[in-house]
């Protein structure tokens, strides 16, 4: 099955019903497979075949939805950049997959990605989504005059599920982002064995709040189009008390989520809200801790909450049923229908309960590896028992109990993970030492609202800098979710006695 | 406290320019601009935000009023902070 099938099969199936609501707009499913059919028409036109890379460089949005399922209808694999990605690292990205396509914001494309195309020598093709700022590119098409183009065929299908549906990128610890490659049975086989556990049904309203470049929101749609239920799909959780009034208009019922969220839903006074039609909140991210756990039962006393735990390069990994809930709070549960894993030493032995050692993952959800990048592939994804297949080596240390339940102690590298975001340590420093003079040591502090709140230390070798510099650079040069929260200044970085920077005693 | 809609906006403009915008050539947005739509503010921006409105103006915005009809434009918000001003009045 290829993933573009959660939207024709549906549209087969239910072709009135509504499949998407952004604001105050509602698309059926007819309407989105006719529009997804245009745009995977005009992009072929403007040469995107089987297997080129399409980039979306969109907020959560129509065009969004349509442009990745016309990047699979054209056979290509689609590739989400957060919509607040700055240019720098979007050409980054564009040039590491060598991406053919990329549907980015009219706005956008008048301001400040007008001279991307010149740096992106691999784009043959853009398409301005949303309103145009002035000057508009005239070479490239837009999104709304597409859709202005009559009925189309569907196209022809090209695709095998070996074939990759899309690269997902994920932060690694050296600070430049690596693409995962996830082919569609991956993807397909993913989506199924959490709406397994899920039990999602056709009569499921999801909310999502999370951006479609992180899988977690991205999995959301493909899991509630496949049902035939209706995504409620909203820019971000800026505003906590318009998902509450949301959740209430919609009557929605599944609501996957992060602590952050959670803790600011929390901390809201919901009295005046109507929110018993929710039937279940997930999260995954970061871990809730068992005070967040009893707060969101006595919430939502209806709905059914599932822990879960995740790494892009498999997707979903754990969960926990929420009939173990009580008995096991700090659990992160079982491996997912349909695979295993385990946990084992430095030397590669499998451990029994109670032992730490690194989460090992067996199953079809085990990704494709790392685009381009094939020593980063040897390390996290190795051959199994059986030849041909892939274990994915998890880098995260978990004990398990007497009854098979897992536990995550740490990561093992310094990755830091703030308002559900990884983020690298070393991609910040590097931003921060752009700054004439200045040296810079990043790290996670706990925070009880962004699970780990990032702080920077600072030394300032030549002319003093201040904290709105500190500041506005990190702003211009970095993805919202990487700026500092806290800065500090420093005379000098504590070194360690090779002379590498020494984090440990940095608070 | 009280001050005439039309005072209230240039505050929440300049507010704007020196601590998103990092300009000291004033806002440069149309007051109906969407702040998170125009990317002028991200979601700590808003809460900084908040912040200033609160302690500027000497009122408390309760969580169930941050909404994007009271915060997403200069002309929402300053409508927002002026019916505070009425409200408590």
């Amino acid at each position: 099955m290829l993933v573009q099938e959660c939207l024709t099969l549906s549209a087969a199936r239910l072709p009135e019903k509504t499949a998407l609501v952004c604001g105050d707009q509602r698309f059926t499913y007819r309407e989105l497979d006719a529009m997804s059919d245009r745009l995977g028409h005009a992009l072929v036109r403007d040469g995107v075949t089987r297997g080129d890379r399409v980039a979306l460089h969109l907020p959560n949005s129509l065009e969004a939805v349509v442009g990745l399922f016309a990047a699979l209808k054209a056979g290509a694999c689609f590739v989400f950049v957060n919509p607040s990605t700055r240019p720098d690292k979007l050409k980054y990205i564009l040039n590491n997959c060598r991406a053919r396509a990329l549907l980015a914001p009219g706005r956008a494309w008048s301001g400040e990605l007008r001279d991307l195309p010149r740096d992106c020598p691999s784009l043959r093709c853009g398409v301005r989504c949303g309103p145009d700022g002035p000057n508009p590119p005239p070479d490239l098409a837009s999104f709304q005059a597409i859709q202005a183009e009559g009925p189309v065929a569907p196209l022809p299908r090209v695709n095998i599920d070996l074939d990759l549906a899309c690269l997902v990128y994920t932060s690694g610890s050296t600070g430049e982002p690596k693409g995962v490659m996830c082919d569609h049975d991956n993807v397909q086989f993913a989506s199924a064995a959490i709406m397994t556990y899920l039990g999602s049904r056709e009569d499921d309203i999801v909310l999502c709040a999370l951006p479609l470049s992180f899988d977690y929101g991205l999995y959301q749609l493909l899991m509630t189009f496949r049902a035939g239920g209706t995504l409620v799909l909203e820019r971000g959780f800026t505003f906590p008390a318009l998902i509450l009034q949301r959740i209430q208009e919609e009557r929605v019922t599944g609501f996957p989520g992060v602590p952050t969220l959670f803790a600011m839903l929390l901390r809201m006074d919901r009295s005046g809200f109507d929110l018993d039609s929710l039937r279940y909140l997930t999260n995954t991210a970061a871990a809730l801790g068992p005070a967040q756990i009893l707060a969101l039962r006595a919430a939502f006393p209806r709905a059914t909450l599932f822990s879960m735990y995740g790494l892009t390069e498999t997707k979903r990994t754990l969960y926990l049923p929420p009939d173990q809930l009580e008995a096991r709070p700090g659990s992160v549960g079982i491996a997912i229908p349909g695979t295993e894993v385990w946990i084992e030493d430095e030397a590669g032995q499998r451990l029994g309960p109670g032992a730490t050692g690194e989460l090992v993952v067996r199953g079809r959800h085990v990704m494709r590896g790392y685009w381009e990048a094939p020593e980063a592939t040897a390390l996290r994804f190795r051959p199994g028992p059986i030849p041909g297949e892939r274990l994915c080596y998890s880098g995260d240390l978990f004990r398990m109990d007497a009854d098979g339940y897992f536990y995550f102690i740490s990561r093992r590298d310094d990755i830091i993970k703030s308002r559900g975001e990884k983020v690298a340590p070393r991609e910040v420093e590097n931003a921060l030492q752009l700054l004439p003079g200045v040296s810079a040591a990043v790290i996670g502090v706990p925070d009880p609202m962004e699970g780990q709140a990032i702080k920077a230390f600072i030394v300032a070798h030549g002319a003093p800098v201040t904290e709105a510099q500190v500041r506005a650079h990190c702003r211009a040069t970095l993805e919202d979710f990487m700026v500092p929260k806290y800065i500090a200044f420093l005379d000098e970085l504590p070194l360690t006695s090779s002379g590498k920077v020494s984090k440990l005693g940095l608070r | 406290m009280f001050m005439e809609i039309e005072a209230i906006a240039p505050v929440i403009r300049e507010f704007l320019a020196r601590n998103f915008l990092f300009s000291d050539q004033g806002f440069g947005y149309a007051d109906d601009a969407s702040l998170l739509g125009e990317g002028i503010i991200d979601s700590l921006g808003i809460i900084e935000l908040v912040a200033f409105v609160e302690k500027q103006f000497g009122i408390a915005v309760r969580d169930q009023e941050l909404l994007p009809g009271n915060f997403d434009s200069v002309s929402k918000l300053s409508a927002f902070v002026h019916g505070k001003f009425t409200d408590a009045g």
